[in-house]
């Protein structure tokens, strides 16, 4: 049909006319990096594993999640989540519970059995792992997966370092760890247990490694000089702990008493009241506001009815009781003794004043600077020895297992450079996705699922786990709950917005394309982006 | 078939053989007889296939149509006078896109001062929007050319206007001639749109134009115009052929060829004409008489033919443009336009508001423009004793009040007291 | 591991897609649950090329519109356009960016002009393909009123979308009855003793709706494209006079960044000064409710139409009477309560 002239026209003749010349700005799509992966001190990609899981497929989930770190179902359940602390989701209602995912997508990896991809080609290189505790479990898997021969050798009798002796049961039962640890081993390491290396230069000789990953830790507890009588028991906490796992137990006696405000102390409390104490007490020097340990594990420990004495320091013990000293805080909030004293009843004291690194096995290497009780390392984990790496507790750091977990994955980058004789630079940093950049506008509102918690009386008389997992409906919730910051997931919103219809959809996976012949650069996209995932840039005239 | 009806409902009757399917309708004197049989007609179901809307203006009469013909369907409605004038916009709007939408005229005088009786002045203030405009001269016309008009507007796709004189022909109880369905179908075919709106093949109608295409589109608008002087009297004479009547095409003519003077008239006062012919026939005028059918388009070249070499040309119609005269006239003036031996045209303004054309005026007025010509307007029967008095009044007086009511009580006046004498 | 607890968890109901909700589309959500907008196959009724302004929101509402229309008729539909923006930047000759057969007649006569191809179509034999007819808030309830009133009276099957952008914005914003009360326009501007739009003016459009008893009145926001949808899928269900008035703000006349467009709508619901509703034959049968109530000094500070009520008290008094008239929406139309749950 022939249309009258210039009255009537054909659909679509619109597509003539390039509106983009209109543009003084333009949208590109960025991924910025959420506040969560910059907070994990393992560097996880936690916003990326939690995509996989949102939409039930777990596996993915967990093979993204292991592509960082191999013990989710631990970290699960001894990570402090600062994840969780810069989660941008608690500025809308609560902070996404990814801890509570990481544990669930770690024990559904136990329960179905996934393993980790071996290597694809060996290296022909060995590397040497001392100590077989988070860092260097780590630090052996991430090698193991590039391909190195890796051996891990471990003093104690099995393996695991603080997490099987140092974090109780009921935080962390063993058959969680036994299975990730196995898991890593099955990649194909090497473990020697009970092999104290005492000499780290004779043993790498020994067993012709070309490089070494030192992740001792500090499992020496600290003591400080408190006049004691003769049958005054006192040990210290970390002894204290390891001890739980074996045969011989303690024995603390009814009212126990805790000297510290660590984590540490919190532990050995709770399990003295475990072991039958009636009482167990947490004497520290400051104020609760002040307590180095995590809030959460001291309102746990007050549920259990462990009793907090703050503002005190014990000046010496004897036999059934303690003399302690009332402190108070001065203007700059230190403590200074207020020159009253008081008795407290107690059958046995258990100090939490810190650990120490054992370094007998860096004896006469050279090139290393020792300080504070520490290895120092360089940016690339490197000691001042060539070849020879350290991470974990024994280096300068936040002593947490995450933390080690952390260091061994980045020690493991550096290790793999040097062998190859190259070095590795770390990929910069992408713009944060602070919450500024986001629209929660589009989020509904969900508050955070709550994880199911034993009973008071249970919690105090067992081991059981004292905070349960999620089941699957409650963790798809929770994962479900992120805001995925900086990243695209697919919302729509952009190419639904859009009143030039100049957002092109890519199809599933494949996210969207700016058609940049017809934006006009308004700018809509990146304002109703809810996870900030569009920057405006000024276009190129 | 023979039958003694009033004219609307015999337009009605001739509407509906056409197979209209969207008819919309808004009352106005004196058209609403036409539009209330075709509303009866589908009411009953006589008349099938026909959505009847009653619309709430004759804007919005005009626009349904509008709707209805640009989506294919077959539109038809009728106006007069202050209805055509609400509907303005539309009829131009009609005619810019080409939709063959026909239109019925009950023609009636334009206020103010309100009046509902015949003028032509409504067909006039619209002859400049693009719309072919007929003029019928009787009833049995009326039927004719409104079947000639779906097949012109549909064949050319440009609207047109069927002018019939409200009352005179409307209201008229005449002897018509209506014709049969079948030859109506013959001679008429479904509608085929030039454009149309389908989902099957979406086309956008309606754009703006700029001044890069406004021009062109506008003189073939004028090209279309005059494709229809060349298809008015083909299809007249096809209408000729299969139902036995000569509508004339653009325009006929009445005992025309010898004659000195020719009267040149639109409508039904070509019947009291035609009388007023035979009768100074007889008495040894030689005159005739050109009754123009089409007014738009004008037939220029065919009255410049038959004109030229007359001595005298009456122009006489039921309409002037305010300050220049009859409309008429000056289209027969630019139709001599530049012709050797060109008749002296004298203009006739008659019959304003209904009022009545009789035989003695006619008279008067053709005698007259044979022995002593008069230049511009002559307004036939002025009444200029009350017309005198009321100048004089306002040149007297500052609030003079309004020109009609005062007219209407001088005319009441002088009743009177010719009652009184 | 087994969790042997007496599980203390919190019940909360499970919202299974609390995130993205509200957004266009959902990967996790099965295609039935997303909106049209967000299928790569939806129609694109209104596509690229056209000359609106950056971020203007009646393209916006537009595409929204006749994309679901579009869906719900199988593309059996026609649309009828008034003058004004809408028509003016999608269809300057050569180009138009309807993908849809579109005729636009004049400017006050949409109403009118789709009672007649609804009426074509169905003495053509296709009552299945309908008629929309659509224009702006001067085209709908200033010149286009007697048309759309007549439509409404006759039960005509048209569904008639108003894009209320508060002002005859295609001719250099003026200001239309359906401008609110202190508005700045080109002819009530910002001076004098009472500055901008005077109070007391200006037509309810819907509520005269609902007044003439249609089967289906709505008002919609650009802001809510699932309500959007919603609305039009259920109005393009039912047979007869359909009226939905969307708020569509915009940026030149408003004063507002072109980024804002959908921003700004959000705020017009969430402080009361645009009720979101839907009522059928005569009564008002439900409202969307205000999720994060605001006052409407959140709203006018963004558009520069209103900037002349923040610099004395006598614009403060004035605000406190539009926030008076807020507070009366939300009474009058129940916005502040729960949701029912989708």
């Amino acid at each position: 049909m022939k249309h009258p002239f210039a009255i009537t026209l054909d659909s679509g003749s619109s597509l003539a006319n390039l509106t983009g010349s209109w543009r003084t700005m333009r949208p590109v799509y960025v991924d910025r990096l959420p506040p969560c992966n910059q907070a994990c001190p393992a560097g996880e990609n936690i916003q990326a594993w939690l995509y996989h899981a949102e939409s039930g497929d777990y596996e993915s989930a967990w093979r993204v999640l292991t592509q960082d770190n191999p013990l989710p179902a631990v970290m699960g359940r001894v990570c402090y989540h600062p994840c969780e602390g810069g989660c941008n989701r608690a500025k809308v209602d609560e902070a996404v519970g990814i801890n509570s995912v990481e544990r669930f997508l770690g024990d559904e990896a136990i329960k179905r059995g996934w393993k980790f991809t071996p290597p694809e080609a060996e290296t022909a290189k060995r590397v040497l792992v001392v100590g077989a505790g988070p860092s260097g479990l780590s630090a052996a898997y991430h090698l193991r997966r590039m391909g190195h021969a890796v051996a891990i050798y471990d003093a104690g009798p099995a393996a695991g370092g603080m997490m099987r002796f140092g974090i109780p049961k009921y935080r962390l039962p063993r058959d969680v760890l036994d299975a990730e640890v196995k898991r890593i081993l099955d990649l194909g390491v090497e473990l020697k247990l009970n092999a104290k290396v005492d000499n780290i230069l004779d043993t790498m000789k020994a067993g012709r490694f070309d490089a070494a990953f030192l992740a001792v830790g500090a499992h020496i507890g600290k003591r400080s000089f408190i006049p004691a009588g003769s049958a005054s028991k006192i040990l210290d906490a970390v002894t204290m702990l390891r001890s739980m796992e074996g045969e011989d137990k303690p024995l603390l006696g009814r009212r126990v008493v805790v000297y510290g405000g660590g984590n540490t102390a919190i532990d050995a409390a709770r399990t003295a009241k475990r072991m039958g104490a009636t009482e167990a007490i947490i004497v520290y020097r400051r104020t609760r506001e002040r307590m180095p340990a995590h809030d959460f594990e001291v309102e746990e420990a007050l549920e259990e009815g462990i009793m907090m004495k703050w503002l005190s320091t014990i000046k010496r013990m004897d036999e059934g009781n303690l003399t302690v000293e009332k402190m108070r805080l001065d203007k700059m909030g230190f403590p200074q003794p207020t020159g009253e004293f008081e008795t407290l009843e107690a059958d046995s004291l258990v100090l939490a004043l810190g650990q120490d690194v054992d370094l007998s096995l860096l004896d006469g290497v050279p090139g290393l600077e020792i300080k504070d009780g520490t290895v120092q390392v360089a940016q690339n984990m490197m000691t001042g020895h060539d070849g020879i790496f350290a991470g974990g507790d024994m280096i300068p750091s936040e002593r947490t297992v995450t933390v080690a977990v952390g260091h061994g994955k980045k020690a493991a980058r550096h290790i793999d450079a040097w062998l190859r004789g190259d070095v590795y630079e770390p990929a910069e940093k992408h713009e944060m996705a602070s919450f500024d950049k986001l629209n929660a506008w589009y989020y509904a509102d969900a508050p955070k699922t709550v994880r199911p918690m034993l009973e008071g009386a249970r919690r105090q008389s067992t081991f059981e786990e004292v905070q349960g997992g999620l089941d699957e409906t409650n963790a798809l919730y929770e994962a479900r709950r992120c805001l995925s910051c900086g990243n695209c997931f697919e919302c729509d919103n952009c190419y639904g917005v859009c009143p030039d219809n100049a957002v092109i959809k890519l199809g599933p996976g494949n996210r969207f394309r700016f058609n940049y012949d017809y934006c006009k650069g308004c700018g809509l996209c990146a304002t109703e982006c809810p996870c900030g995932a569009i920057s405006m840039v000024p276009e190129s005239i | 078939m023979l039958k003694q009806i009033e004219g609307s409902f015999s337009t009605a009757e001739a509407i509906a053989l056409c197979r209209p399917e969207v008819i919309c309708a808004y009352p106005i004197t004196p058209q609403t007889h036409i539009v209330e049989g075709l509303g009866e007609m589908v009411k009953t179901g006589e008349l099938k296939n026909c959505e009847f809307i009653n619309v709430e203006s004759e804007f919005a009469a005009l626009s349904v149509a509008i709707g209805a013909s640009a989506a294919g369907a077959r539109a038809y409605t009728a106006t007069a006078s202050q209805g055509l004038l609400f509907m303005a916009e539309a009829v131009y709007n009609a005619a810019g896109l080409g939709l063959p939408i026909v239109m019925t005229l009950g023609n009636r005088a334009i206020g103010a001062p309100i009046n509902i009786w015949n003028d032509h002045s409504d067909a006039m203030s619209m002859r400049d929007a693009g719309w072919l405009q007929l003029f019928a001269e009787s009833n049995q016309d009326s039927i004719d050319l409104h079947i000639q008009a779906f097949r012109l507007a549909e064949e050319l796709s440009m609207p047109v206007m069927v002018c019939v004189d409200g009352f005179i022909l409307t209201h008229a109880v005449e002897r018509v001639d209506m014709p049969a369905q079948a030859d109506v179908d013959a001679y008429l075919p479904p509608y085929e749109p030039v454009q149309v709106l389908d989902p099957k093949d979406p086309i956008s109608i309606g754009a703006m134009v700029g001044p890069d295409a406004f021009t062109e589109v506008r003189f073939l608008q004028h090209y279309k115009q005059t494709l229809a002087l060349r298809l008015i009297p083909e299809f007249a004479a096809e209408f000729q052929t299969r139902f036995g009547r000569d509508t004339g095409g653009l325009l006929r003519t009445y005992r025309a060829d010898d004659a000195e003077m020719l009267v040149v008239a639109m409508g039904s006062i070509n019947g009291t004409i035609k009388d007023t012919i035979d009768e100074m026939r007889a008495d040894g005028f030689s005159i005739g008489l050109v009754t123009i059918v089409s007014f738009r388009p004008f037939p220029t070249e065919a009255l410049r033919r038959l004109l030229a070499g007359r001595k005298h040309v009456v122009v006489i119609e039921k309409s002037f443009a305010v300050g220049m005269g009859g409309q008429l006239a000056n289209n027969v003036d630019l139709a001599l336009r530049n012709t050797p031996a060109a008749p002296q045209v004298h203009s006739v303004v008659a019959g304003l508001g209904g009022r009545a054309i009789t035989r003695a005026s006619l008279h008067r007025v053709f005698r007259r423009a044979m022995a002593q010509p008069w230049e511009g307007a002559h307004f036939l029967d002025l009444n200029e004793e009350i017309i005198g008095k009321e100048l004089h009044h306002v040149r007297k007086v500052r609030r003079s009040g309004p020109t009609a009511e005062n007219l209407l009580r001088r005319l009441d006046q002088a009743a009177q007291s010719t009652a009184a004498e | 591991m087994t969790d042997s607890t007496a599980s203390a968890a919190a019940t909360q109901k499970l919202r299974f897609y609390q995130k993205g909700t509200f957004t266009v589309g959902n990967r996790l959500a099965p295609d039935a649950e997303r909106s049209v907008q967000a299928s790569i196959d939806r129609s694109n009724a209104l596509t690229c090329g056209h000359r609106a302004c950056q971020g203007c929101g009646e393209a916006l509402g537009a595409r929204y519109a006749m994309d679901v229309a579009m869906r719900a008729t199988g593309g059996n539909l026609i649309a009828v356009n008034a003058t004004g923006c809408l028509e003016v930047f999608t269809t300057p000759y050569p180009e138009t960016s309807w993908q849809m057969p579109w005729l636009h007649s004049l400017f006050g006569n949409a109403a009118a002009v789709a009672t007649g191809v609804a009426a074509a179509m169905r003495v053509k034999g296709r009552p299945e393909v309908r008629a929309i007819a659509q224009g702006g808030d001067g085209g709908t309830t200033d010149i286009g009123f007697g048309c759309l009133s007549g439509m409404f009276e006759r039960n005509d099957d048209v569904l008639y979308i108003c894009y209320d952008n508060e002002g005859y914005m295609n001719t250099g914003v003026q200001r239309s009855s359906a401008t609110p009360p202190t508005a700045r326009t080109a002819t009530t501007p910002a001076m004098g003793p009472e500055p901008g739009n005077v109070f007391g003016t200006g037509k309810n459009l819907p509520r005269i709706a609902v007044a003439h008893g249609i089967p289906y009145v709505a008002t919609a926001t650009v802001a809510d494209l699932h309500d959007l949808e919603r609305k039009v899928m259920k109005a393009m269900g039912i047979h007869g006079a359909r009226y939905i008035h969307i708020h569509v703000p915009c940026p030149l006349g408003w004063g507002s960044a072109s980024h804002d467009t959908i921003r700004l709508a959000r705020l017009a619901v969430e402080c009361g000064l645009f009720p979101v509703f839907e009522a059928e034959h005569g009564a008002v049968t439900n409202s969307r409710k205000i999720r994060r109530p605001v006052p409407v000094d959140e709203y006018l500070k963004p558009q520069r139409r209103f900037a002349h009520l923040f610099k004395d008290a006598a614009g403060a008094q004035r605000v406190a009477h539009l926030q008076a008239i807020a507070d009366h929406n939300i009474l009058e139309y129940k916005l502040l309560g729960q949701e029912e749950d989708a």
